[in-house]
């Protein structure tokens, strides 16, 4: 995507490097000094462009120190394969990683439950003793077998390896072989033991992998092809946000063939290598099949932010220069078609939210990608982190953000409340670990995780909750009333 | 007066004989009217054949595949009665390449424990284990409240001696924790050079003992092929009476040490004293025999 704020965010009032500079040294003093210098890298007084401003990240938390972080197992389970509703997704081991991460990330879907569509369930191994010792590769086998006879409907099967069954070394790949050639549907056996890497992010990317593997390729759509064939990669549908970004997609004139994972059918994950243009919006957990399908298929692919009302326009406009004068022309309809709609929620709440501030800490993609979204309703982000992102997600960061503003990468609870008792935002935007410790600190809080829920946010359907979600949370009588004891 | 149970763990390279000794002097305990308890700790479960005259004991871990869980499993399931009262149990496990062996090392033991398998008219309870220490599991009969004497089997060979020497290694690590302590050597005799010198000055340098020289006799061959340990076998035989005096030794022994393991050099230099390897000729190093 073009960036077309190359212009150096306008500055925010009261917050200036050298004091952010202060404020981390004081919140380093907190540590030991090998965890000091161990977290040292991780946080910085944004000055875009200025060497020595950067994040470290991407690296193991450091022990002792309470992360959000989830594992490789959350990002192949919770994040990937998880939202594609029609196919059975097999956690393999001991029944908790299952249990726990189910229907966590409200990915929404169509159809029905347990007949057609299976992501709402929850399929386990069920690791006893017995199958740690003589191995769970047999189980599977059957569970595999009875997927198929009790859900004939199923498209396909993944398999999620939980920790023991990399220690144990089962041979999931082989069973999913077999299972495969028997059931005559795809059965994608993905290794993403919890144990592996630093972060969900490695989840992540070892489930595109298995996706490059034993997916991508093996069907095609079956409508003819057209010029406007797109597939949108990277929206999870969570509360419906990827209803909402196809809908104005469709709008414009574009077809979306597959959506990856959100709602997602696996015959169009599958035939994805037919389309025209791949458009990204979670570049983190889904940068790598895009990159695999431009390699592979000469398919081009391209950012995108439908948050808020700005963003949205202008990616509109960047996705039609893709495509012909119709489809530009149609993007400057949808524009000035929604704006006075969204320019309706703006002035609505818009005197109700200016100036308040926001410390935004979510996983790889929404610190950057929301920061337009509460600018529209203007709000400040006077600090924003990643709990796994990469060094590529900061770049796209540093230029969001006003300088001197914080960027921090895995903060730590001890990190958060230091900056939340420096800073007194009026919101802090995390995860559902994050919540409660900042809301009995007396601050609003949203959960952007799955958008505590609610929902959707994305696009023009989105914005107007997301608003109204915002202004709920900061300006709700409750903090008036409650009074802490202490 | 309650008596005090003694807990052995056997350990030693694979194939070295660890089994074969383990059965015969427990016998040897056994014909002495000790009460022994064996719990084999390999997935193989030949660690009990010699006392039950079985091919096979059904493992702890066979049964609780068949019943589904652990906890549905009794002991009397498990436990057989052998040569001379010998109580047996065998943890079980997968066959090569699956599965968790280790893992099963540590249900059958947790299982035991759990449903009072340590009765208190034992004196003795042997915990033979398989030869190659991979992973934590094949180290639980000595952590904690285990076993707390080991004996090492070893031979005049060079392998068997740096088996040894790491299972060593192994034995200070959980005896900084523990009361884990080296009993002493046993040489299973293989007919090499000055092999009971050896074991003495391996031994010597380990700061143990070496407890027993069991001579290589064809009578333990024999014996094996009636599923039977010597003692059973053939009683008055010289070969019987060798395990008896090991036995002995055993029951009377005091000497329990943290031992001191050799580094690779020391280890070396001892085999080179004893001409088992040459002095390292750096020339020769990697280089085909038709370079």
């Amino acid at each position: 995507m073009e960036k077309e704020n190359s212009v150096t965010k306008a500055p925010l009032e009261g917050i200036e490097k050298e004091k952010t500079e202060a404020l981390i040294e004081e919140t380093l003093e907190l540590y030991t000094e090998k965890a000091r210098k161990k977290r040292e890298p991780h946080m910085t007084a944004n000055d875009p462009g200025v060497e020595g401003c950067t994040v470290k990240s991407n690296r193991k938390t450091v022990p002792g120190v309470m992360s959000a972080r989830g594992c490789a197992y959350a990002g192949a389970k919770g994040v990937v394969w998880g939202p594609i509703r029609d196919m059975v997704h097999i956690s393999h081991g001991p029944v908790g990683c299952g249990y726990y991460s189910w229907g966590t990330r409200r990915n929404l879907v169509e159809g029905t439950m347990g007949v057609d569509v299976f992501s709402g369930m929850q399929f386990t191994s069920d690791f006893q003793e017995k199958d740690i010792v003589y191995g769970g590769d047999k189980k599977l086998e059957t569970i595999c077998n009875e997927v198929r006879e009790l859900f004939p409907l199923a498209k396909g099967i993944s398999v999620l390896s939980e920790c023991p069954v990399g220690l144990i070394g089962d041979d999931i790949n082989a069973v999913a072989k077999k299972a495969s050639e028997e059931l005559q549907i795809p059965v994608v056996p993905c290794n993403c033991e919890g144990f592996r890497g630093v972060s969900q992010s490695l989840g992540h990317h070892i489930s595109n992998d298995t996706i490059r593997d034993y997916i991508i390729g093996t069907r095609e759509f079956a409508e003819p092809a057209t010029d406007y064939d797109i597939a949108l990669i990277g929206d999870y549908n969570i509360g419906g946000d990827a209803w909402a970004s196809k809908k104005i997609l469709e709008e414009m004139g574009l077809n979306v063939k597959a959506i990856w994972t959100g709602d997602g059918q696996i015959e169009h994950i599958a035939a994805t290598h037919q389309v025209k243009l791949n458009l990204i919006h979670c570049y983190r957990s889904m940068n790598y099949m895009a990159k695999v399908m431009e390699e592979k298929y000469g398919i081009p692919w391209m950012e995108f932010n439908f948050f808020g009302p700005t963003k949205i326009a202008s990616s509109l406009r960047a996705i039609a220069a893709r495509f012909d004068q119709k489809i530009q022309d149609n993007a400057e309809k949808i524009i000035a078609e929604y704006q006075p709609r969204m320019q309706a929620v703006i002035d609505e709440y818009r005197p109700r939210l200016e100036g308040k501030r926001v410390m935004l800490f979510v996983g790889g993609l929404r610190p950057r990608h929301t920061i337009g979204a509460y600018e529209d309703l203007g709000m400040e982000i006077i600090a924003a982190g990643y709990e796994f992102a990469h060094n590529d997600d900061y770049e796209r960061t540093y230029e969001e953000m006003a300088k001197g503003t914080l960027v921090f990468d895995d903060a730590s609870e001890i990190e958060l409340e230091k900056w939340a008792e420096a800073y007194r935002p009026d919101l802090v935007a995390s995860g559902v670990k994050e919540k409660y410790v900042f809301q009995k600190a007396g601050i609003p809080f949203r959960q952007m995780h799955s958008w505590d829920y609610s929902g959707p946010y994305h696009a023009y359907d989105g914005f107007p909750i997301f608003a109204r979600d915002m202004d709920m949370a900061i300006n709700s009588p409750t903090w008036g009333l409650v009074k802490a004891p202490f | 007066m309650a008596k005090k149970l003694r807990q052995l763990a056997i350990y030693g390279k694979g194939g070295i004989g660890k089994s074969t000794t383990t059965q015969n002097t427990v016998a040897g305990l056994a014909s002495l009217g000790k009460k022994i308890m064996i719990v084999g700790c390999d997935p193989k479960a030949d660690s009990t054949r010699l006392i039950l005259h079985a091919k096979a004991q059904e493992t702890v871990m066979d049964k609780v595949r068949e019943l589904g869980t652990v906890e549905d499993l009794e002991l009397e399931d498990v436990l057989r009665e052998g040569y001379a009262g010998v109580k047996c149990v065998e943890s079980g496990g997968p066959e090569p390449g699956v599965g968790c062996a280790g893992r099963g090392v540590i249900t059958a033991i947790n299982f035991l424990e759990e449903e009072g398998a340590y009765t208190p008219d034992l004196d003795f309870v042997f915990y033979d284990v398989l030869g190659d220490v991979v992973c934590g599991g094949f180290a639980m009969p000595i952590r904690e409240n285990k076993a707390q004497e080991i004996y090492i089997v070893v031979s005049g060979e060079m392998m068997a001696m740096y088996a040894a020497n790491n299972i060593c290694k192994g034995i200070v690590k959980y005896a900084a924790s523990g009361s884990v302590r080296l009993g002493g050597l046993i040489c299973n005799s293989r007919n090499t050079d000055k092999e009971a010198e050896l074991i003495e000055a391996l031994a010597a340098k380990l700061g143990t003992q070496m407890i027993h020289f069991v001579p290589r006799d064809n009578q333990v061959q024999r014996a094996e092929l009636r599923r039977m340990t010597v003692i059973e076998y053939s009683p008055e035989h010289k070969q019987a009476e060798e395990y008896r005096e090991l036995a002995r030794k055993i029951d009377e022994n005091k000497m329990l040490v943290v031992p001191n393991p050799l580094t690779m050099d020391e280890l070396e230099g001892l085999l080179m004293e004893f001409g088992i390897i040459e002095e390292e000729d750096e020339e020769i190093i990697g280089k085909a025999e038709t370079a």
